[in-house]
């Protein structure tokens, strides 16, 4: 068996079924064993996307995605993904082709020195030099990206070690890390203080970050949440920690978040942060969070907390664990009185947008879509105004509302729907961008056909990269420098090219009709809705 | 305020690129970093000695203990620990100067470790203050380079019961 073998036999133990990627010399020894293997292959066009699709994946499955490319550029092409899983703690496993071991250091053909370049975006990486301990380092990249803050782990193989012989292959059935033991249950006395404190407030909330997800930890802090009465607001990666229809969820915070949800986090006496970074977009003010309340910040993270606001009480450990352990204490708390200010401040506060009749209004496109997709849809959301008109009018149900919201890399949607859709087959999975982020990975069309994975793509298309122009219009006086779209291509004839069925609305009369076709069967199909050039999101 | 951190880390290739890169990725300081091998040879220790505000000091310490190469974090303030700092100096001298410079090596218990005739090394093993000390010394006399190691620290001693 040689170390390529080898690191197909790895990913086979760790249960992995898809691997995307993009071949080159230096990889291409692995991407010889692999055609032995059930695994299959996804060849993306362009490796950046290859991170994007298996952070989709691992977002919808919760395993480990894994993508596989080759050296140099193939390598730094991939960073921006690894990059935008890092922001988002999501698990992958990165396997980069790297030259002759002997070579490394002289700068040959398609060299980079990727474990340092990847350094502040990776969890962990690793530069195999010895084909004998790559069962090891694939054990240990596999937990180690899974487990704790899950976050992306690079392995980084030269082809010599891929082509070397190995003496004998045991895939090891545990991993022994002295410097690696994330806390995961949460400390009792912290937890009897924050129940303690919480039988005290008047007025808590709890505000759901990603880590809710990423723990899987929705059903409890649902549970938790209806039996002491305590409302939940999300940031933007905690969305889908609540349904949108349940009577204690207050939407998402932040300076694009709803207002409501922004009043509740000020006039709360008591703040529960979950799994959130409370970074600048979701809490702008950390001091607004921590004057004259109790702010309770718990993350399996212990370097999060405390970073950008210091909290009354820490709690370190795993979302899931924390609110099983808490469920089991019985205390007398009622918050009747501020759920009812905070349900009058709902229905005063909704934002009042005025549409123009004569385009899609896409606030209300979004509503009426996520509507009728399935309970268990997936619904990703690209980066931009299109990204807050969905944030803030997706109707979450059962499904999954996946978005890049650390990075905020564009781009992302098509190829993490395609992802997601590999994940799970059953479910649909939509990808809503506008007409700039579309044209950064439109390329990954071919990647749907090719693979046959039907993905639903909304395009909202105004002829501007709006998110932009929009901050120009109220920050730089109008003046709009580098934001106009013109030369865009016509989409209809992109959709004719790839021969996937094209829909294009003007107006709100046409959506309902629209989004029917565009549901109606699992085929992929491209969508273009003509927004307001000039609609904004505040 | 000064920190002085201990920070036990696998001696591994690249080790040090990435704990340097976490200061550097964060904005922290770096007032001096020492490495060196432990009685074990897989474990360095490095020395790293930090300024900043309190909550500055407290996310190194939490950043530190992140990574996956760093075994262990000690945190010390500089009162709780025997700091040591060596230094080679090679400074010109004359006739005129010759004496004061031995005066003031003899004073400071440096040790003159090489001369020729006209420049000598002297060597001084003592805290990272009295080391600058010495420095502001010659500075008026002319000093030809300097090598200084940066601090390495442990605490003091504390009584261990014995059984």
């Amino acid at each position: 068996m040689n170390g390529a073998q080898a690191m197909v036999k790895c990913l086979e133990n760790e249960g992995v079924e898809v691997v995307f990627g993009y071949p080159g010399v230096a990889i291409c020894p692995f991407y010889d064993s692999i055609l032995e293997s059930d695994i299959r292959t996804v060849l993306v066009r362009s490796e950046q996307n290859a991170a994007h699709a298996a952070s989709g994946m691992a977002r919808v499955t919760g395993k480990v995605g894994v993508c596989a490319v080759t050296s140099g550029p193939g390598a730094t092409n991939l960073i921006t993904g690894v990059a935008t899983a890092f922001a988002d703690s999501i698990p992958l496993v990165c396997i980069t082709g790297q030259v002759n071991s002997e070579l490394i250091g002289s700068d040959v053909f398609q060299e980079a020195d990727i474990t340092g370049a990847v350094e502040s975006f990776v969890k962990y990486s690793y530069l195999v030099k010895n084909a004998d301990d790559l069962p090891r380092v694939f054990k240990e990249a596999f937990y180690i990206a899974n487990t704790g803050r899950k976050g992306p782990v690079l392995i980084d193989v030269p082809i010599d070690v891929q082509q070397a012989t190995i003496k004998k292959f045991k895939y090891p059935e545990s991993v022994s890390l002295r410097t690696y033991k994330p806390t995961v249950k949460g400390h009792a006395v912290q937890m009897k203080k924050v129940m303690a404190e919480l039988e005290k407030a008047k007025r808590p909330v709890i505000c759901a970050g990603g880590g809710v997800l990423l723990s899987d930890a929705q059903e409890y802090m649902r549970e938790f949440s209806h039996k002491y009465r305590v409302p939940v607001v999300s940031t933007m990666m905690g969305i889908g920690a609540m349904r949108s229809d349940d009577p204690l969820y207050f939407g998402m915070v932040g300076n694009n978040g709803a207002a409501y949800a922004n009043r509740a986090m000020n006039e709360a006496d008591m703040v529960i942060m979950v799994g959130a970074r409370v970074a600048d977009r979701a809490v702008n003010q950390p001091e607004i969070i921590t004057k004259n309340k109790v702010l309770v910040h718990m993350d399996v993270d212990p370097a999060e907390i405390g970073k950008n606001a210091g909290p009354t009480i820490p709690l370190v450990g795993d979302a899931k664990h924390i609110f099983v352990d808490m469920l089991e204490q019985e205390i007398e708390c009622r918050h009747e009185e501020w759920i009812e200010t905070l349900t009058g401040y709902r229905e005063m506060m909704q934002l009042k947008r005025h549409p123009n009749p004569e385009y899609v209004d896409p606030a209300e496109f979004v509503r009426r879509l996520s509507e009728k997709m399935d309970e268990k849809a997936i619904y990703v959301a690209d980066v931009g105004q299109n990204q807050i008109w969905s944030c803030k009018n997706y109707q979450m149900r059962d499904g999954f509302f996946l978005t890049s919201g650390g990075m905020g890399t564009m781009g992302y949607s098509i190829p993490a729907a395609l992802g997601a859709k590999l994940g799970c087959p059953d479910r649909q999975s939509v990808a809503v961008c506008g007409d700039g982020s579309f044209q950064m990975s439109m390329m990954e069309l071919a990647t749907m056909c090719q693979h046959h994975v039907p993905v639903k793509i909304v395009v909202m298309k105004n002829g501007y990269l709006g998110m932009v122009r929009e901050y120009q219009q109220n920050s730089c006086g109008g003046r709009y420098s580098v934001v106009d779209l013109s030369g865009s291509p016509d989409l209809s004839k992109i959709a004719e090219a790839y021969g996937i069925p094209f829909i294009r609305i003007h107006t709100m009369d046409e959506a309902d009709a629209a989004i029917d076709r565009l549901l109606a069967n699992d085929e992929s199909v491209l969508m273009e809705c003509v927004i307001d050039p000039m609609d904004v999101v505040k | 305020m000064k920190k002085i951190y201990s920070v036990l880390v696998e001696n591994r290739s690249g080790v040090l690129f990435k704990v340097a890169g976490l200061f550097s990725r964060r904005a922290f300081n770096i007032n001096s970093l020492v490495v060196g091998e432990t009685d074990d040879p897989a474990v360095s220790c490095m020395t790293i000695v930090s300024k900043g505000d309190a909550h500055v000091l407290e996310q190194i310490e939490k950043q530190l203990n992140k990574k996956l190469d760093v075994i262990k974090v000690k945190t010390f303030d500089e009162q709780e620990c025997i700091t040591r700092e060596l230094m080679l100096i090679k400074v010109r001298y004359n006739r005129n100067n010759r004496k004061d410079i031995m005066e003031i090596s003899s004073i400071m218990k440096a040790e003159i470790v090489d001369m020729s005739k006209n420049q000598m090394l002297i060597q001084l093993c003592d805290t990272p203050e009295r080391v600058q000390l010495f420095i502001n010394m010659l500075q008026t006399i002319s000093i030809a380079e300097v090598a200084r190691t940066g601090t390495v620290a442990l605490p003091r001693c504390n009584e261990i019961e014995t059984q």
